[in-house]
């Protein structure tokens, strides 16, 4: 292999309905979009990945790094096709993840609907144990018990089991033992402990995590070995790394074993991407959109940094309401999704009205137009009938589409229930759609008490590009940037993700008794496991600590996270930490609480590779815009009639070139709509740009 | 005269007003010292116009707060003058007529000033756990027995706490560490409120709140009336008896839907009691409009445009209408009734919109003792752990099972439970076969167990209700399983008052479930047949 191909670097995102392939091999770019196979993922990934490296004419060894992240964790969640999951909680609370936290998400709805338990009520196990708020045992574990359930496990063919006992995050002995006799006795069943999916107080949360973890796992943990097998046998050398739902890479064991972790994987790594296109562009407010073939995301990121979070909910319900889903406890970036993409499928219900999602068509059978069985019409079908996708360039030409299969599907499922066409149904269905994202994203804007006008959104993944100039017109958002390669956004994201580890642990210690050998002893063991762990994942990159704390008022129930210097605490330390909490706190809060007692819950210790600024992008010189290569027929929501608009192909668009809408950019991965209220350009770094025409009055 | 706003930017601004309110909540919830305010989420919190019109409220929150709290700002303003307040000031009250009903509930308002001018006032309230006297339960005869009576003051002066003040609160309470740290947590939600109402000022070029003020009481006024206008006309009546404390109470209710409003009477409703269960006014009303907001407006938003054609009255001295100085502490088990006493009368003119009966009233399970070895700052333990029964089987689905309704307020976790006191909790499960039968049927309640862990007694100060009376069914449906208190495998306890559980005993609470609504031969075998295989019936 010649030097000037190195590094060679390969991403795969696997979505519900594509699996996104790219390989960076020096300079070189290549990708790849494939079908999705939801039985047999890898196949997609093997396949994807064999075809890329033949243009590059490179082979599996030659690869250095490889970054893989999937939804398949999150969508089988939302579309109810996890593993037959049961739970076995402590005597006296079968009922914790359905009693949940005994609230309305919606005050005054009095016809809310709560999210469906993961775990039906019949297979919700209990044995008797106790453990206290100290971690002492108060009743022993009663391991008859254990094994009656481990029998009608066996009976009841349950696939994935989650342990979550009362106090378990204080002491998990009594589910580690469950899981030892689990594992002698029903040796085929995947089994989470919530002591190690997420040791933390509160038990609807853990519970609900651990529920989550056990749900995916068999799914999760299945294909990641085989992945890892079959890709063994092609040749591939270096380690599989995972993009996690905080925007850092793992190793496949963990991975593995803790696959809830995943869930937003491939959005995460869409973020980061949108991150650093705001960076090299200097834009500081992003709204990035990144809409794929079943659900749509939506990112807030302010000076190139989303939002991180510590618990998110999968498949909130009701009109996206917060409190409304599953919650899982984990690192994340902060997103809302909803079933939202190419592959949903639309219906009209009994009032007469048309419903978009949450369930997707997916790859098998996938839209009608792709004529593998689907009869269902999607939001892909009626993209197709209105216009803005070209059956010829779809996915590179690689997936041959019917734009009869998706008038056809069309009538039947929507036209024929409303007395319209197949043309109108097509229009009414992505109205809908871009609708419920354009209502996400105030809502979600509205949660972070944020103006969505002024932002520029990032639109990526491979239905975004289509449907982004409508939700802009929806939002009032003036701008908007589609990067190249926007459809595989997600992978190459993965490729800036920082490798990176961090370790969450609960010491308590009050500030007024600082015991600065305990603390240092224990930030060092802490040091030396999340650092072995990054530098597994680091290659040739330095690795940093970083360390912080979780603090409090003593009495309160809530902390927040307050840096600690790079180096050992020093006695004089307690001081600074007092200083540094109250300023803080302060920042967050308005005023602290003079003299009032502080204390420390937990310490974390992130260690994890630098990640550099891209450089910024210099002006590009105008030019001239290419010819056209043709023109199409499109439907203009925003003008409410079809309209004849020129077609270009992306590639012969330099930087510096612009064009006035409306028009229709196509490429390998995806298209870009650019409505009659925008105009186009290309930039520097030659993404599209789209801007805005001044009002017309 | 600057130039008048276009609709859609007075629309966002609405939106950013309610997302202000919102952080404000989001700010007490995560100071608050008190569990039933960071777990349980029992506290309000919005802003207000100088005319003292509430203009948005957080969601996040309890109606018998919002509703109450809306009202106090006029008070404040009254008491202190817009004229005096500077920037800096901050007000409180604890007083059960003139704020949100008891006397453990802090209401603080914070003036707040842009560019040097009142521009509109923030305020919000959250549940003290305790404020000293006889503690939080029914057992007081008057309201000075129920604690330390706070008047209309100023807890902070040009921003320099009221020292004097917070010693008098710190000095009469069992737990001052909760409790001076939670009206440090009042103030800084203000502050963070009023920050935010800045930025938005400046970055809308507003210099003030009148045009948005007008437009969200109008727009939600008329959005109001228009539902309103859709209604039957005419006059309905209801009557629930409920368990009181030495005896049944009566609460009777006429409701009269005309093209002006909604206007909510409560004559025939029984004499106030002579223990702690009777109701403020404020506190009446607030949870009645919450009650037919749910059924009538529920996709607008709350303020006193919305609020506005929504009228309550009761007769004096009547237990919806408790005169000083009767003894107000728990106040919401019989105020939490309020909603399903509407809905009794809203389901004669529009039946295929309203619920059964539910639990209406938190179950909390109110408990106090000693606490073993060294605790810092606080005298024992006092906690209420806030629990639900079921709500009533709705038109379209089961009622939900162990949820709050009519309040806001979320369960406790018992991880957290156990964390603040010596407790321990042996189950806490649903209760089987306690939902009302019906086409649809009634949430299920809870069966829960708790003991000392350190082999001491605690104290339980009850305030339940539901025992004697239990949720009733509507339109053929049955009626909910009444809830129960006992010792296990031992006696009965009141449903009322301060009993005690002593080392070795289980405190047994069955919540009561929801009625049904509808014949239950009229129900769906699938759900019949769902039902058995969940052991839920």
């Amino acid at each position: 292999m010649s030097k000037k191909y190195r590094p060679v670097r390969l991403a795969v995102d696997i979505g519900g309905t594509f699996t996104d392939i790219v390989l960076l091999a020096g300079e070189q770019r290549l990708v790849a979009k494939v079908l999705t196979t939801p039985r047999e993922p890898e196949v997609a990934v093997i396949e994807g990945a064999r075809s890329a490296l033949a243009e590059a004419r490179l082979a599996f060894r030659d690869i250095e790094l490889f970054v893989h992240g999937t939804t398949l964790a999150t969508n089988a969640i939302i579309e109810r096709k996890g593993a037959r999951t049961a739970l076995i909680a402590t005597d006296g609370f079968r009922d914790v993840i359905e009693i949940a936290d005994e609230g309305r998400f919606d005050q005054y709805d009095i016809n809310i609907v709560k999210p469906q338990p993961l775990v039906p009520r019949e297979l919700r196990f209990t044995v008797p144990e106790r453990m206290d708020v100290h971690g002492a045992v108060r009743r022993p574990l009663d391991e008859a018990a254990v094994s009656t359930i481990a029998r009608r496990l066996g009976e009841l063919r349950i696939e994935a089991v989650a342990v979550a006992l009362i106090h378990a995050y204080a002491n998990g002995a009594h589910e580690v033992r469950i899981g030892e006799m689990l594992a002698e006795r029903c040796p085929g069943i995947s089994v989470t402990l919530s002591s190690q999916a997420c040791p933390e107080a509160r038990e609807y949360e853990r519970t609900s995590t651990a529920i989550a973890n056990a749900y995916v796992q068999p799914l999760m943990a299945g294909y990641l070995r085989r992945l890892e097998r079959e890709m063994g046998k092609l040749g591939l050398a270096s380690p599989i790394h995972l993009m996690t739902s905080g925007g850092s890479l793992a190793s496949l064991d963990t991975a593995a074993r803790f696959p809830v972790r995943l869930v937003e994987s491939g959005p995460a790594g869409g973020a980061i991407l949108a991150g650093r296109i705001a960076l090299e562009r200097e834009e500081r407010r992003i709204l990035s959109f990144d809409m794929g073939g079943t659900t749509a995301k939506i990112c807030l990121i302010d000076d190139g940094q989303p939002l991180k979070a510590r618990v998110f909910e999968v498949d909130r319900q009701s009109r996206f309401k917060k409190g409304s889903g599953t919650p899982v406890r984990i690192p994340i970036i902060e997103m809302v999704e909803i079933g939202a993409g190419g592959g949903s499928i639309a219906r009209v219900d009994s009032l007469q009205r048309i419903l978009v999602g949450p369930d997707s068509a997916g790859a098998e059978p996938g839209p009608a137009c792709y004529g593998r069985g689907g009869s269902e019409p999607t939001v892909t079908d009626a993209d197709l009938v209105i216009g803005k996708i070209d059956p010829a360039r779809f996915a590179g030409g690689k997936i041959p589409i019917d734009p009869g299969r998706a008038e056809r599907a069309l009538g039947a499922g929507v036209g024929s229930q409303l007395a319209m066409g197949p043309e109108q149904g097509a229009v009414a269905v992505a109205e809908i759609v871009d609708e419920n994202m354009a209502n996400a994203a105030r809502v979600h804007a509205v949660e972070r008490g944020v103006a969505i006008r002024e932002r520029t959104m990032v639109a990526f993944g491979g239905a975004a590009p289509l449907h982004a100039s409508r939700l802009a017109e929806k939002l009032g958002i003036a701008r908007i940037i589609v990067p190249p390669d926007a459809g595989v956004g997600s992978a190459i994201g993965f490729l800036a993700a920082p490798a990176a580890y961090e370790i969450v642990r609960s010491q308590y210690m009050r500030l007024d008794a600082f015991d600065i050998n305990a603390a240092n002893a224990l930030i060092d063991a802490m040091r030396r496991e999340a650092g072995s762990h990054a530098s597994a994942a680091a290659g040739e990159r330095s690795v940093l600590v970083r360390r912080s704390c979780f603090m409090r008022y003593a009495g309160q129930g809530h902390e927040i996270s307050v840096a600690l210097p790079d180096r050992q605490l020093i006695p004089s330390d307690a001081a600074l930490l007092r200083e540094a909490f109250e300023r803080e706190y302060q920042r967050l809060f308005a005023r602290f609480i003079p003299n009032a007692l502080i204390e420390i819950m937990s310490w974390v210790v992130l260690a994890t590779t630098p990640t550099e600024p891209p450089a910024g992008l210099a002006a590009a010189p105008l030019r001239a815009a290419p010819a056209a290569i043709g023109e199409r027929s499109v439907f203009d929501a925003a003008l409410g009639k079809r309209i004849c608009v020129p077609v270009f192909e992306r590639r012969d668009l330099q930087p510096g070139s612009s064009i006035g809408g409306p028009v229709l950019i196509v490429e390998e991965g995806t298209s870009t709509f650019v409505s009659s209220s925008f105009d186009v350009g290309v930039d520097a770094g030659s993404a599209l740009v789209l801007t805005a025409k001044p009002a017309a009055n | 005269m600057s130039k008048p706003i276009g609709d859609i930017e007075l629309q966002i601004m609405w939106n950013r007003l309610i997302a202000v309110v919102e952080e404000q909540a989001q700010t007490l919830l995560r100071t608050a010292f008190s569990a039933i305010v960071r777990e349980a989420g029992d506290l309000s919190a919005g802003i207000f116009d100088r005319q003292g019109r509430m203009l948005a409220q957080a969601v996040t929150g309890t109606p018998g707060h919002v509703n109450s709290m809306a009202a106090s700002v006029t008070h404040f303003i009254q008491h202190f003058g817009l004229e005096t307040m500077r920037e800096g000031d901050a007000y409180i009250t604890n007083d059960p007529w003139m704020g949100t009903g008891h006397l453990n509930d802090f209401v603080i308002t914070t003036p707040c000033f842009h560019r040097g001018k009142l521009v509109g006032l923030f305020s919000c309230t959250s549940h003290l756990m305790d404020i000293g006297g006889i503690g939080f339960g029914p057992d007081g005869t008057d309201v000075f027995m129920e604690g330390l009576y706070i008047p209309f003051l100023k807890i902070l002066d040009a921003g320099k706490v009221n020292e004097t003040l917070m010693a008098m609160i710190r000095a009469n309470t069992r737990l001052p560490i909760d409790t001076v740290g939670d009206v440090y947590s009042l103030m800084a939600c203000n502050d963070v409120g009023c920050q935010r109402l800045v930025e938005m000022m400046d970055e809308f070029g507003l210099s003030n709140l009148d045009e948005l003020a007008e437009h969200i009481c109008s727009k939600s006024r008329e959005a109001v009336l228009a539902e309103i206008a859709q209604l039957p006309k005419g006059a309905w009546s209801n009557a629930m008896t409920t368990d009181g404390f030495d005896g049944p109470i009566t609460l009777r209710a006429t409701t009269t839907i005309s093209d002006a409003g909604i206007h909510v009477d409560y004559t025939g409703t029984d004499p106030q009691a002579r223990k702690g269960i009777n109701v403020p006014l404020a506190y009446t009303t607030a949870y009645t409009v919450f009650g037919l907001g749910c059924i009538v407006a529920s996709r607008i938003p709350n303020n006193a445009g919305s609020l506005g054609p929504l009228t309550v009255s009761a007769p004096e001295g009547s237990i919806l209408n408790a005169q000083k100085p009767a003894p107000v502490c728990i106040r919401h088990v019989i105020g939490q009734m309020l909603p399903d006493v509407v809905f009794g009368c809203l389901a004669q003119a529009i039946p295929d919109r309203v619920p059964a009966e539910g639990t209406s009233c938190l179950w909390n399970i109110i408990v106090r003792g000693s606490v073993k070895g060294g605790q810092v700052g606080n005298y024992g333990f006092s906690m209420a752990i806030t629990s639900n029964g079921g709500t009533g089987a709705r038109p379209q689905a089961d009622g939900l099972s162990a949820t709050a309704y009519p309040s806001g307020v979320k369960g406790t976790p018992v991880e957290i439970a156990e964390a603040i006191t010596p407790l321990i909790f042996w189950k806490k499960e649903l209760r089987p076969g306690s939902g009302g039968q019906g086409r649809t049927r009634g949430g299920l309640g809870q069966e829960i167990e708790v003991e000392s862990g350190i082999g001491e007694p605690f104290e339980l100060l009850a305030a339940f209700d539901r025992i004697d009376f239990p949720p009733r069914g509507r339109n053929g449906g049955g009626n909910g399983a009444p809830g129960a208190v006992a010792i296990k495998d031992g006696a009965r306890m009141f449903g009322k008052g301060t009993q005690l559980v002593r080392p070795g005993e289980r405190l047994l609470v069955r919540t009561p479930g929801g009625g049904g609504l509808g014949p239950a031969g009229a129900r769906d075998p699938a759900l019949v047949a769902q039902d058995r295989r969940e052991g839920r019936s």
